[in-house]
């Protein structure tokens, strides 16, 4: 087949994948793209140079070898595609899906220049896709088990790439899960439309049938302690990847009126709590006639989209620029195609109730735009006399998260920066002995990817401290796949 | 999945439920809680230990049926399961000798008091209990806690049993008395009866501790749902209470809030009834 399609003339621009259309899609909760077709993959595939320096590799967090997983697509081959990104990446229907590619493997590429990177993401997704929707899905091979426990806290992308690399090297392996779903924010947070709840679980069913066992309901601090695990419980190693999961709040007046959500909440009850199902569903969400989100991130767009589909007339509120704002360019496009309005350089003070404490209006100022600040970005400044309130039914802070204190207060031993992260090596070994930790936990909010990466390098290092076995270099996220070399203006 | 061993009304409407969840009993304290899920979709709601064995490996809940989660849960039977159950959660109460102290229970609050009642007979306090209700059919568990307590009133709105009047009246009545002697008031049950029973004690000027009952659904500090005002300021329930000092509460908010979803919970309730043929 790919002989075929080769004989066509190469494409030059992107492949635009199919997405349902905005109006109708404003609707429902179904996934947004809709993914390509095998010719569409073949044809986007051949694009690639293939370069013998492939630049694109050096912006993937986890290194996957891009020309080699795109060579056979377009020959045809789109299980060992999956199999080729898999050597390095457990969980790429996810990544191919969420990453920022525009920012990291995509803004490499050396056609990016010209605006033509190739859809590197896409490809992912399609050959990911492709594995999972004919039951290709191989289990690897696995080491005699070598005796030693691991206890994993935390179902989210770190804790499940630690989970899936040590079941392979031998462990016994145990998930401790608050929720009783897995996968963290790719469960409670990330809405449907855009990462199908269905296909998460397929990636963690797979690390199940590898072997890997999880207690849900099970919450590392009050349930059971860290210590209690590496003691009487027996697990030679523990590795914490709880995230960041605090939500943060303006500190303005009003903001504990009914009415009020953190994206958390709003999105947990959403997503986890399947509230957009309700009645079926026996939890209630807000709805809201006219939504306001705070906040210029992914996680607003997120709540905004959610919004929408709830039938809501929703706005953005963000006290900075539109270019300022640190969503996706492809998700600020999204929600503004399906409806969501910006409401740019006004920033909230107040949030007003009514009678019953019900939010019904936000007191905001305008601002303008003044010098730049230490991060470069031009500060916002309140224009004098611009106070207004605007009508809202619904409110949803988006502002950003903090470190969760319930798990790191109650270990002992474990050392904490000032905003209450883990501090952690580049390995994630902690202060205490044998424990690790990674993900959001110890950056704070980051990317899917970038938690799947930190979670590889604390895995090999465990192997290293109970096994006595050597890193791999080449199997490390920084290293480079078969002999590629990597040059970029940076020096990476 | 979480066994139920045994499962009885104790009154009209209020149910106990003993269940097996061996990692919980061992480490449940009084005044914590726990969050239960019925089934799949069901949703999480928050209900406190009301009593443990750490042999038996079991914890046992007391609810009282007010929407469709409680409903669903009072058609449970000994050897079905809960889809989940998680904890324990929040703060246990400061178990220590503060001399005498008054337990106030409303309807459905005698189950998580009793605990902690049992909790403080043990640290050597003198204990009072109020026990209080809306006539004698509402009233459980009262051989229990007159088996903690050193002096036990049963009041009931009615007259029906016990005396007739509202838990304030004797906590009034005591404090004028001994209020010195008195280290520390419990007061748990439905949000008008705390509310009272913290403004009866606030003239006399002893610690109050109430146990607020938001609306929740992580339990764990993730989502802010829970959020209440405490002396001024927000606070989760989940992680910094259950119990707070009831003079420094904002009753009307946590009030408000806890009717932010009546329309969907009547529908919900409506449905579920309908469909259940109740
Ligand atoms: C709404 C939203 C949208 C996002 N969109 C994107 C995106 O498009 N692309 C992208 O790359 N990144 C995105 N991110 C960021 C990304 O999801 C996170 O960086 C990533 O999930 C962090 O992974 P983690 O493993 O550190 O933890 P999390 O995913 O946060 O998972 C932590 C897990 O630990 C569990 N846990 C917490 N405490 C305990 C405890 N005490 N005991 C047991 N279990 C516990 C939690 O329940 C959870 O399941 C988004 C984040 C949010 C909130
Ligand atoms: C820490 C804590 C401990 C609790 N312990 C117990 C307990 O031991 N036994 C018990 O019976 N209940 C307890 N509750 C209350 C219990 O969680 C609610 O009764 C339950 O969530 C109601 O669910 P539902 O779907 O049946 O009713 P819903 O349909 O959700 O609610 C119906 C109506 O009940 C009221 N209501 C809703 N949520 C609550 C609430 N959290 N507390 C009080 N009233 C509410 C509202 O007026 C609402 O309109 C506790 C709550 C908290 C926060
Ligand atoms: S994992 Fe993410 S960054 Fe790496 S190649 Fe895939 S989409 Fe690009
Ligand atoms: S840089 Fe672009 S063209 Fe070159 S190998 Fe990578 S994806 Fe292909
Ligand atoms: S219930 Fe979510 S923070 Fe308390």
């Amino acid at each position: 087949m790919g002989e075929e399609v080769a004989k066509k003339p190469k494409r030059k621009e992107r492949m635009p994948m199919p997405e349902q259309d905005p109006k109708v899609r404003a609707t429902n909760f179904k996934e947004v793209p809709l993914g390509y077709t095998e010719e569409m993959a073949i044809e986007e595939a051949i694009r690639c140079a293939q370069c013998k320096v492939p630049a694109c590799v050096c912006g993937c967090p986890v290194n996957i070898n891009i020309p080699a997983f795109i060579k056979e697509i377009a020959e045809g081959n789109f299980a060992e595609a999956a199999r080729k990104i898999k050597e390095t990446n457990a969980l790429p229907a996810v990544c191919g899906r969420v990453c920022p590619q525009e920012s990291q493997c995509e803004a490499q590429c050396v056609y990016n220049r010209m605006g033509r990177a190739i859809c590197i993401g896409r490809l992912e997704r399609f050959a990911a896709d492709y594995e999972r929707e004919n039951d290709l899905i191989e289990l690897p091979e696995k080491a005699q088990p070598n005796g030693k426990k691991v206890a994993v806290v935390g179902s989210g992308p770190s804790g499940l790439t630690v989970a899936g690399d040590l079941i392979q090297l031998g462990y016994e392996v145990t998930i401790f899960e608050a929720f009783h779903k897995p996968g963290g924010v790719l469960m409670y947070g990330i809405p449907e439309f855009r990462l199908p709840k269905a296909i998460v679980e397929s990636e963690v069913n797979y690390l199940v049938q590898l072997g890997v066992k999880i207690e849900y309901n099970s919450i590392v601090g009050k349930t059971v302690e860290v210590d209690e695990l590496l003691g009487e419980r027996g697990y030679d190693a523990v590795f914490i990847g709880v995230g960041a999961g605090l939500p943060k709040f303006l500190g303005i007046p009003g903001e504990n009126y009914g009415g009020v959500y953190s994206a958390n909440e709003y999105l947990t009850r959403s997503n986890l709590m399947k509230a957009y199902r309700f009645p079926e569903y026996d939890t209630p969400i807000v709805m809201g006639k006219r939504v306001c989100v705070i906040g210029g991130g992914n996680v607003a767009m997120d709540s905004a989209r959610t919004a929408v589909r709830l039938g809501a007339d929703t706005y953005i509120v963000y006290r900075r620029a539109r270019e300022q704002m640190p969503a996706r360019g492809e998700e600020i496009h999204h929600a503004e195609e399906e409806g969501v309005k910006m409401m740019l350089l006004t920033n909230p003070v107040e949030i007003i109730g009514d009678e019953n404490n019900m939010a019904k209006a936000l007191k905001c100022v305008k601002m303008e735009l003044g010098e730049p600040d230490e991060s470069g970005r031009s500060r916002p400044v309140e224009i004098e006399g611009s106070e207004h309130d605007i009508e809202f039914d619904l409110i949803i802070n988006s502002i950003g998260a903090n470190a969760n204190p319930l798990l790191t207060k109650s270990t002992e031993g474990l050392e904490l920066n000032k905003w209450g992260y883990i501090v952690a090596d580049e390995y994630g070994k902690t202060s205490k002995e044998n424990v690790w930790a990674a993900g959001d936990i110890v950056t704070g909010m980051a990317t899917v990817i970038e938690a799947m990466g930190a979670g590889r390098m604390s895995a090999m290092d465990i192997h290293e401290k109970i096994m006595g076995v050597p890193k791999n270099k080449e199997t490390s996220p920084e290293a480079l796949p078969d002999d590629l070399e990597c040059t970029l203006p940076d020096g990476k | 999945m979480y066994e139920i061993i045994s499962m009885k009304e104790l009154v009209p409407d209020i149910f106990e439920a003993v269940v097996k969840a061996p990692e919980m009993a061992k480490k449940a304290k009084a005044g914590e809680f726990l969050i239960v899920m019925a089934d799949e979709k069901g949703e999480r709601i928050p209900l406190t230990v009301a009593d443990y064995d750490r042999e038996a490996g079991t914890i046992t809940i007391v609810f009282m049926t007010i929407g469709k989660s409680t409903y669903k849960l009072s058609k449970m039977k000994a050897g079905d399961s809960y889809y989940a159950f998680v904890g324990p959660l929040g703060h246990a109460s400061e178990i220590k000798d503060y001399g005498t102290v008054i337990c106030v229970a409303g309807g459905v609050g005698t189950a998580p008091i009793y605990p902690i009642a049992r909790a403080l007979k043990e640290a050597g306090n003198k204990i009072i209990t109020i026990q209080g209700a809306r006539n004698k059919d509402l009233i459980f568990w009262e051989d229990k806690m007159a088996s903690v307590s050193d002096e036990h009133i049963v009041m009931t709105d009615d007259g029906t049993h016990g005396r007739k009047g509202l838990v304030t009246e004797p906590l009034k009545e005591i404090l004028e008395r001994d209020g010195d002697k008195v280290g520390i008031i419990y007061a748990i049950g439905p949000i008008p009866m705390m509310k009272f029973s913290a403004l009866t004690s606030k003239p006399f000027g002893n610690l109050t501790m109430v146990s607020l009952n938001s609306i929740m659904v992580d339990g764990t500090g993730m989502c802010g749902g829970c959020r209440c005002e405490v002396k001024g300021e927000t606070k989760f329930t989940c992680v910094d209470g259950p119990e707070f000092d009831g003079h420094q509460v904002d009753w009307n908010l946590l009030g408000s809030r806890q009717r932010i979803y009546l329309d969907q919970e009547k529908e919900s309730l409506d449905n579920y009834k309908a469909e259940e043929g109740l």
